[in-house]
């Protein structure tokens, strides 16, 4: 049985690049619902993915990445969908490795799969901050996951209803990527990675800066801390 | 030394009368102006008492002024604090609610399209 699937699109202020996006996405997975998280974006974003054939969730007010993903995943748990997969609006994840993320999703008893830019080869897109952080979190999250993990900021997931299921209660606001990990991690839920391509963005540029990097890491940190004193203690293995 | 203690007395008095004010006008809820209210109140009551800080400062080993900043520093950190957890219950109240309402919008909208379309039909 192959499952319902919905690809969930974040997406603020992306109005250049999301009919793109969507019309690439439904080219190469047509069988795949789309659903735009439109993060409250003042610009034609909405608009733009309902023309390009995708169903629209827009948040009243602008929640940040973490909040109107999880309206997402609330969404697609509500109307029972058996996986989800999660592309960013901005054009640089490319659609084509969709089908090998949800090809492992219904094939291992992994609940949550990464598309991993870092599995193959270094990608050539990353900066040297960046480079450096993901270094770092692979380090930190290494003995918390029990396995080493490549790419733990990746965007580009898949999860299963199990996993739907947690991320409907239970989500991080900011910066989700790292965290949902171990959100996963706590209710003994394992993932696996498969290799992704990355793409120059359609339009627009990173805001990431030195600082903001340094908050994020520390931001993440403290996250990571705290779930970890979440932890079940009977099902830490 | 008298004349900060009166000083303080008087900032006390006037912060215990704005928290009332503005309880009367419903500028403040009550649950929220009393850890406010409780902290004016020792101010107030330490400041007419200057005994008792001079008792703490001699157990603490600084001055009785040192011992009243100390003692409000302390007090308002604790009033902060108890403010930045109602205000990260309220966000997450908020977030869950836009998210509630971006659902229920989104089920309307396609409710009212299928109604369209059913019209045409």
């Amino acid at each position: 049985m192959i499952g319902r699937t919905l690809l969930l699109i974040p997406a603020y202020n992306e109005e250049t690049s999301i009919g793109a996006v969507i019309g690439e996405a439904r080219a190469i997975n047509p069988e795949l619902d789309v659903l735009v998280a439109n993060d409250c974006s003042g610009d034609a974003t909405a608009a733009n993915a309902r023309r390009a054939g995708a169903s629209v969730l827009t948040v009243p007010h602008h929640l940040g990445l973490g909040g109107v993903l999880q309206a997402g995943y609330k969404l697609a748990f509500e109307l029972g969908y058996d996986y989800v997969v999660r592309i960013d609006g901005d054009g640089q994840m490319d659609p084509h490795d969709i089908p090998a993320i949800l090809h492992a999703l219904r094939t291992s008893s992994a609940q949550m799969v990464i598309g991993s830019r870092y599995l193959e080869k270094d990608d050539g897109h990353t900066s040297v901050i960046r480079s450096l952080g993901i270094r770092f979190f692979r380090a930190v999250l290494r003995p918390i996951l029990g396995k080493p993990v490549a790419d733990p900021t990746s965007g580009f997931v898949g999860v299963n209803r199990e996993a739907l299921a947690v991320f409907a209660t239970s989500f991080p606001l900011e910066y989700p990527e790292i965290e949902a990990l171990v959100v996963l991690r706590r209710k003994a839920f394992h993932f696996v990675e498969v290799p992704c391509r990355i793409r120059p963005r359609h339009a627009g540029r990173s805001t990431i800066t030195p600082l903001k990097s340094v908050y994020y890491i520390v931001h993440v940190l403290l996250g990571v801390v705290v779930n970890i004193l979440k932890f079940e203690r009977h099902r830490w293995r | 030394m008298e004349r900060l203690f009166t000083i303080t007395l008087l900032l006390s008095a006037a912060l215990v009368l704005a928290i009332l004010h503005s309880l009367r006008r419903a500028h403040i809820r009550v649950e929220y102006s009393l850890s406010w209210l409780a902290a004016a109140l020792a101010s107030l009551v330490l400041s007419a008492r200057p005994g008792a800080l001079r008792a703490l400062g001699g157990w603490l080993g600084v001055s009785p002024q040192a011992a009243l900043g100390t003692v409000a520093v302390f007090g308002f950190l604790v009033v902060l604090y108890r403010l930045s957890m109602i205000v990260s219950e309220l966000k997450d109240n908020n977030v869950a609610l836009a998210q509630k309402v971006a659902a229920l919008e989104y089920h309307l909208h396609r409710l009212e399209a299928t109604r369209e379309a059913d019209a045409r039909r």
